[in-house]
């Protein structure tokens, strides 16, 4: 399960432009990586794609972390 | 040719100024989903022309008020396309009455189809445009949305919550290269203003300073312009193609 941190890593490092070590579960989107609202939604964008799943505006409202994007990601496959 | 290969939506395309949008497009090189509700018939005679003019096209039906309506309509063009650079906004109903006769259904219908399935479409196409870094959105508004009109208390709402739903999407879209403007046509002669009596007609004719009805090419026209790189550096602003009526 480790894989899909990996994976949701190389993600925000790819779409944030930040280093990898800063990209640890607790930290958020917009407080901790410099992420706007827009870039949010990128994101879940992407993950949909690279996880094959589709997430709802109500669920993609509620991934703030790092980890609540693996965790999801995880609960949902 | 400005549009070479590009991909284009235009909703409402089977009559009137969305038909001629979609074949202006289609004359500058685009590849053209022609949307309609309700008359097919009409959708497959704009591919017709559209095919003629040795460019692609195909008729997709959809209800731009129903949003899983207009998710599938989206999705179906991705599929065959691959892409979409341009989505004109274009569909509308009048059902127009005084303010005081005007029924809830009337107001509803017209505010669900001429505003709600702006945001709608925006919504649906916003997403494969962000990933593409690039888009055109362009909406039709009318002069009546910025003046007012009496009679028509609903599409007169519709037409002005286009106009500040183009500002916010613009800005909300800029950082992604897309951009978004409307267009507010005055007086076009279609089906649509062939309903109003002679007398409206006249009155109306003397406020336009070019003195002549607009046609609906001229508004496709001015959708070309907005729908190339000419127009790169505009966002957010409404262009009034109206013989001078409004300024």
């Amino acid at each position: 399960m480790a894989e899909v941190l990996e994976r949701v890593t190389k993600i925000v490092v790819d779409r944030l432009g930040v280093d990898e070590a800063e990209v640890k579960e607790e930290a958020s989107f917009k407080d901790d990586l410099g992420a706007d609202s827009l870039d949010v939604v990128e994101l879940v964008m992407e993950l949909e794609d690279e996880f094959d799943m589709e997430i709802s505006d109500d669920d993609a409202e509620k991934i703030v972390t790092v980890g609540d994007a693996v965790n999801y990601i995880k609960a949902k496959n | 040719m400005k549009l070479s290969s590009k991909i284009a939506i235009v909703t409402g395309a089977s009559r009137g100024i969305g038909r001629e949008i979609a074949l202006e497009l289609a004359r500058e090189g685009a590849k053209v989903a022609v949307n309609y509700a309700g008359s097919e018939a009409k959708a497959n005679e704009v591919v017709d022309e559209i095919k003629s003019l040795g460019s692609e096209a195909f008729a997709v039906q959809c209800d731009v008020s129903n949003s899983e309506s207009v998710s599938n309509m989206i999705k179906t063009v991705i599929d065959h396309f691959g892409r979409i650079d341009i989505l004109v906004n274009n569909a509308g109903i009048t059902k127009d009455n005084l303010l005081m006769r005007m029924k809830e259904d009337e107001w509803d219908a017209v505010i669900n189809t001429n505003l709600k399935g702006v945001f709608l479409c925006t919504k649906a196409v916003s997403r494969q445009m962000m990933k593409q870094r690039s888009g055109r959105i362009i909406n039709i508004s009318s002069i009546v949305g910025t003046t007012g009109n009496p009679g028509q208390a609903n599409y007169v709402a519709a037409k002005s919550g286009v106009i500040g739903l183009t500002k916010t999407t613009a800005k909300e879209l800029a950082s992604r290269g897309i951009t978004v403007n409307a267009i507010a046509p005055g007086f076009i002669t279609t089906e649509m203003t062939d309903e109003l009596n002679a007398e409206i007609k006249e009155q109306m004719l003397a406020n336009i300073p070019l003195a002549t009805f607009g046609e609906p090419k001229d508004i496709a026209k001015v959708v070309n312009f907005l729908a190339s790189e000419d127009s790169k550096y505009m966002t957010g602003q409404t262009l009034h193609v109206d013989g001078g009526m409004y300024m």
